[in-house]
């Protein structure tokens, strides 16, 4: 086979797998000829994970730390939208707002745990407003540079047609920008995914974070530790997965024409 | 002259025209790094309805600065424009401003498009305006398909019925057909023509394209840059359809050349 050929379509779907298959074999036969007694080879893993699955445990994490996330990203996004097109909007407000948004916004949200704590209490809104933080600057900051990037073109010609300044923004302006905003959308769910696993090591009891702090402190079980890490990976690649599914959507899909 | 067409082609500078558009000596100076550069010199210009008048220069001669002024999106920095006697006070649905093909919202399907300025309208006689201005400009089938899956030119007639569709007395086009091959802007420069005679829009034109301007208008500015003023007007006047090889045609598009010191250069 050239490699100038066209893939066919069960190498779609062969490559990926083969290449998973040389990563386990490669991780399985390190465990065997390191003899390591600590870090768990796929096969324990595969059996930690059964038996939690048995017990129902695992169900009720995901679903927890999924709750977590779609609870403190939907705050995000329905307060980050506003407030980004807002700013963006007016650019002197956003003068006045943008140095402390700077400041805000390079603090890890796992700086803000023991802040999260104070506030909310060890308990879910700890961890939910963790998500929020990590979730709302980077939509905030993109949505003010979207609405600057819409071209003058299509402002002048929402005014030509005789648009009040509060149609120009939603009818203009905002799906004009909506295809850089529906990126750090998508960057935001995947920090929210990144952020509620710390949360949970410390403010919630239950959750993939939880799940992975729990199985090391409650009797050193790495295989439970490193089948949670692959199984947060694995549902941060679904996430993002049915996000990108809305960039195909048409009224944005003309924002996305250059990735294959 | 004679014509063999059987359309009534408006003449010239007809007397009793009325007056649409008139700019006063219109003066535009812009702030370029703290220097003021004056781009439009005592611009005095007057447009008769129904009138098709080319803005014809070279690039930075202001022609497109003077035409965003006289839409009201720039406020000239002295005299005064006036259409219907009224002061132009900022852009408005009654004259509509054409963009190369980039003004169309690649967001809204071509129906989209074409419906945007009718937001007031019932849905029904909004759609009876959309079909019949799709139909106008040729795109019967493409109504549901979205900007990037069109051609240039088929861009560019979204974007004349979307301006054609809120029934404006005077379209103003910058450099419209800018952007496309050659035998696509040959095409549409003869559709612009038949629209404007079945519709008897005031049109303002922005060229940098002799031919195009001698083909089109009733008038052509002549404009020179550095500060941008009006060198000559030249009055077309050959009937519709312009036989392009006709003395006449040669004569005026030289004349033009020749103003502009390009005579014989090439």
């Amino acid at each position: 086979m050239s490699t100038m050929a066209q893939p066919r379509k069960w190498e779609y779907v062969f490559w990926p797998l083969f290449a998973t298959a040389i990563f386990i074999a490669f991780w399985h036969y390190t465990v065997v000829w390191t003899a390591t007694k600590i870090f768990p080879s796929p096969l324990e893993v595969e059996r930690g994970f059964a038996e939690l699955t048995h017990k129902g445990v695992l169900y009720h994490d995901i679903v927890d730390s999924l709750r977590r996330v779609a609870v403190g990203y939907l705050a995000a996004v329905a307060i980050g939208i506003p407030l980004g097109l807002m700013l963006g909007w007016y650019p002197t407000v956003n003068q006045i707002v943008n140095p402390v948004v700077q400041i805000l916004r390079p603090i890890s949200p796992i700086a803000w745990i023991p802040l999260a704590i104070i506030f909310f209490g060890v308990g879910d809104y700890a961890a939910i407003f963790l998500v929020f933080l990590g979730a709302f600057f980077p939509i905030v900051v993109t949505c003010v540079a979207a609405v600057s990037n819409v071209p003058l073109i299509y402002r002048r010609a929402g005014r030509n047609f005789g648009l009040t300044p509060a149609r120009i923004l939603s009818r203009v302006v905002f799906p004009a920008a909506l295809p850089q905003i529906l990126v750090s959308l998508r960057v935001a769910l995947g920090i929210g995914w990144l952020v509620v696993v710390a949360g949970e090591m410390i403010a919630v009891t239950s959750g993939l974070g939880f799940l992975i702090i729990d199985s090391r402190n409650s009797g050193k079980r790495y295989d439970l530790v490193v089948g949670a890490m692959i199984l947060i990976g694995v549902i941060g690649l679904v996430l993002d997965t049915l996000f990108r599914q809305i960039e195909k959507i048409k009224p944005v899909r003309w924002g996305f024409r250059d990735e294959s | 002259m004679s014509t063999k067409t059987a359309m009534e082609t408006p003449t010239t500078m007809t007397a009793s025209a009325r007056t649409k558009l008139r700019t006063d000596s219109v003066g535009m100076i812009f702030d370029r790094d703290g220097k003021s550069l004056s781009v439009l010199e005592n611009i005095n210009l007057e447009v008769s309805e129904g009138e098709f008048l080319c803005l014809l220069g070279p690039s930075g001669c202001g022609k497109s600065t003077l035409l965003s002024a006289i839409a009201g999106f720039l406020t000239p920095t002295s005299g005064e424009i006036t259409i219907d006697g009224e002061a132009v006070r900022g852009p408005d649905p009654r004259r509509i401003f054409v963009f190369q093909e980039r003004g169309v919202f690649p967001w809204l399907t071509v129906e989209g498009n074409i419906g945007f300025g009718l937001g007031k309208l019932p849905r029904k006689e909004r759609a009876q305006r959309v079909s019949h201005y799709i139909q106008m400009v040729g795109l019967e089938g493409f109504e549901k398909s979205y900007p990037h899956e069109l051609s240039g030119g088929m861009k560019q007639r979204v974007e004349v019925a979307r301006a054609l569709a809120v029934n404006p007395d005077v379209l103003f086009l910058d450099e419209p057909f800018g952007a496309l091959d050659s035998i696509t802007r040959l095409i549409m420069r003869g559709e612009l023509l038949r629209i404007w005679q079945a519709e008897r829009k005031t049109i303002l034109f922005v060229t940098h394209d002799i031919d195009e301007a001698v083909q089109l208008a009733d008038r052509v500015v002549v404009m020179s840059a550095r500060p941008g003023h009006i060198q000559q007007i030249v009055p077309i006047d050959i009937a519709h359809p312009r036989d392009i090889s006709s003395p006449r045609y040669l004569q005026l598009r030289d004349g033009i050349l020749n103003q502009i010191g390009l005579a014989h250069k090439l």
